[in-house]
């Protein structure tokens, strides 16, 4: 479709977010939570915030949270109460085997229940960056492969109103991931910031009903929005300036002693993986209450852990945090364009920003493209 | 005392005193500095000694050790690094024989995030420090407000007015442990005297149970369990964390505040007796929560009830180590 180009003025977002609760069933904006900026559900424009560069916390979690209920049961006694969670069980069979007094499994599932999941949230204010992350968890969690129903019915019908980067940070480098400041890969709907008002493009059928009702954007409004486009983008580093390169360089770097120089720093935390708007590792495990119900949790779960690869032998095949960063940095550049055709990491700069120690992926991978 | 700091860590290696030095390295964003090794003097170089060096690197010694069997350790350390040292030491984790400690007096490290919120999120472009004639230190902050495209701001900051909490109620800014030592300890102790280091303790203290938990359940539900705190300790080096336990789940590991509140707690706890302080926990952690009115309380508990400052002596015996028939026992059989 052609681009279509629209004039928002600032004065009416508040009617423009008010019609779209008419026809979705929920708005979610960036909107300060106990002192956060963060992607939340709105009960008014007035609290959405659209002077940021961008939200600490990634909005993935609409999608992806960081913890949900998988299904809650409940069954008949007569177990004695379980220590909480009991994690190894085949609950369909008969219910968990946390019953560590008596190492068997009584009792009988009498209820099951699945989480209500509805789609159909509209995501405003979103950057370049973190809407193309929705597109890169697109293809994890909703592909031939692998259809994850939890994750699919949180983003059916979901439209995602995204807003350009007309300020971008010293740590943001998006371009060198194949992306832009402008970039509207993931949306429905791009926002430009002019000043008094937003000019709207339209990049699906969509986000071109969403902005129906608005006037044509005129000449010199679309030419300022070039001109910032092109700022932008000047501002921004190229840490790489090739990635396919990369990712054949790291095809041969699984035994390199690069990994033994940048390692060292790590402290093993999961900052960068848990602020990463792409990473989409998870862990599955059960909680049970005394009264005999419990329920199986999904949860977010990071390689930068000794816990994610420990195998039930007690071996571990990723002892240190060589390994673990190796893992980050191969998968996001590496493995992930591999299976996928392109590279995990959208450029948004949270882990270099927020990293505890400074450990900056950008001199990871411009030092691997040095080699 | 950077140009020190390298000197001294070009004569370890010629010495053959040191294989290994942990220290400092210049960050790659305004006011940081990253944890780094050398591991010859050629390296000497990229060592830095600055107030934005805000890791304990004690935290780093026994992963280093391990590493790196037979080889000598040199480390950079500051009053609250080489008192985790001791402790270190005192819990026979490392032997005082295999590292060498360059102490160096601290004047404190700078909190970012109290620059962030005095800027209001604005983006620090640069930060230098300068001392005035009168001996204080200044930072002097180059800034780009949200939206403001084409222009910096400045602005100048006294140190003392953006030090972390952790440090502005420091009272070891010396090193109480070292093999040579850059700075003047008795200036720099006189220099920066410590008020009254327990006040915010001693504020949330007062209030009712009620009050507490409305300051701590806003500040633990910040944490997205991704253990920052943990990894920045010296004192987190169990080989299996309690959090860590899963045969059969130990706790709770969602971001729910029980969850939250109980992990912080027993962390703390765990470390009573042991933490010195310094605040790398609460400087590591992304999301802000306040972990110092937690360990600061303890420390000051572990002082009244016990009259024990961790990490001062290796001889001395840690209260949780021993036992005395006059121990304290009120808050074990009348808790408030």
């Amino acid at each position: 479709m052609g681009m279509e180009e629209k004039i928002i003025d600032k004065s009416e977002i508040g009617a423009f977010l008010s019609k779209i609760k008419e026809s979705y069933r929920t708005v979610i904006a960036p909107v300060y939570r106990n002192g956060e900026l963060s992607f939340d559900r709105i009960d008014s424009a007035d609290e959405v915030v659209l002077e940021f560069s961008n939200t600490k916390k990634v909005p993935k979690s609409i999608f992806f949270p960081q913890e949900e209920v998988m299904f809650a049961y409940s069954r008949i006694p007569p177990n004695p109460p379980l220590l909480k969670g009991g994690s190894r069980g085949d609950l369909l069979k008969g219910g968990p085997s946390g019953d560590l007094v008596k190492g068997e499994i009584k009792g009988e599932i009498t209820e099951i229940k699945e989480p209500v999941l509805e789609g159909q949230v509209v995501l405003f204010g979103v950057r370049p960056c973190d809407a193309r992350s929705f597109m890169l968890l697109d293809k994890v969690f909703n592909s031939e492969d692998y259809r994850d129903t939890y994750y699919i019915k949180r983003r059916e019908g979901a439209r995602v109103i995204g807003l350009a980067c007309t300020s971008p940070r010293q740590t943001c480098f998006c371009t060198t991931v194949g992306s832009g400041p402008f970039n509207h890969d993931g949306m429905d709907l791009l926002l430009v910031d002019l000043g008094d008002k937003y000019l709207a493009e339209a990049v699906t059928d969509h986000g071109a009903e969403l902005m129906s009702d608005f006037p044509a954007a005129a000449e010199a409004d679309i030419q300022k929005k070039s001109d910032m486009r092109e700022n932008a983008e000047k501002r921004m580093n190229l840490v790489v300036a090739d990635l396919e390169s990369l990712r054949d360089k790291l095809d041969t770097m699984f035994g390199s002693d690069l990994w033994n120089q940048v390692h060292f720093k790590c402290i093993g935390c999961a900052t960068c993986t848990y602020l990463c708007p792409t990473c989409h590792c998870f862990d599955i495990y059960e909680e049970e209450e005394t009264d005999n119900s419990g329920y199986r949790l999904r949860l977010w779960d990071s390689c930068s852990f000794s816990l994610f690869t420990l195998h039930t032998s007690g071996h571990n095949p990723r002892l240190s945090t060589k390994e673990r960063l190796r893992q980050r940095i191969m998968h996001k550049f590496n493995y992930f364009f591999h299976n996928y055709g392109e590279s995990a990491c959208v450029g948004c700069g949270r882990c270099v920003q927020n990293c505890p120690v400074n450990l900056d992926i950008r001199d990871v991978i411009s030092s691997i493209a040095r080699l | 005392m950077q140009d020190q700091l390298r000197d001294i860590a070009v004569k370890l290696f010629k010495d053959g005193n040191a294989d290994i030095i942990i220290g400092y390295e210049a960050g790659t964003l305004p006011l940081r500095a990253s944890p780094c090794i050398i591991r010859s003097a050629e390296q000497a170089d990229r060592l830095v000694w600055n107030m934005n060096c805000g890791s304990n690197l004690a935290a780093y010694l026994l992963p280093v050790a391990k590493a790196n069997p037979g080889k000598k350790l040199g480390i950079l350390a500051k009053g609250c690094d080489s008192r985790s040292i001791v402790g270190l030491i005192k819990e026979r984790q490392i032997e005082r024989e295999q590292v060498f400690v360059i102490g160096v007096v601290c004047s404190g490290v700078v909190d970012r995030r109290r620059l962030d919120n005095d800027l209001d999120g604005a983006e620090i472009l640069e930060a230098q420090y300068s001392m005035l004639d009168t001996g204080y230190w200044m930072l002097d902050v180059e800034y780009r407000a949200f939206g403001a495209e084409h222009q910096v701001s400045r602005i100048q900051y006294p140190v003392s007015s953006i030090i972390h909490s952790a440090c502005s109620t420091c009272q070891h800014k010396a090193p109480v442990l070292y093999d040579v030592l850059i700075g003047e300890p008795a200036v720099e102790q006189a220099s920066l005297p410590v008020a009254n280091p327990y006040e915010q303790v001693e504020t949330i203290g007062s209030k009712s149970a009620d009050e507490r938990w409305e300051y701590f359940a806003p500040e633990m539900s910040k944490c997205i369990r991704c253990y920052a705190c943990r990894g920045a300790c010296p004192f987190c080096y169990c080989n299996q964390c309690f959090i860590d336990q899963n045969q059969p789940q130990w706790f709770g590991k969602t971001t729910e505040l029980s969850d939250t509140m109980i992990f912080h707690l027993v962390r703390a706890f765990h470390v009573a007796g042991r933490c010195v302080n310094c605040g790398a926990c609460a400087r590591a952690c992304p999301m802000g929560v306040d972990l110092m009115s937690l360990t600061k309380k303890i420390e000051k508990d572990m002082n009244e009830l016990y009259g024990y400052i961790a990490g001062m002596e290796i001889e001395e015996l840690a209260p949780f180590t021993t036992f005395k028939e006059d121990d304290p026992q009120e808050f074990i059989v009348e808790p408030d």
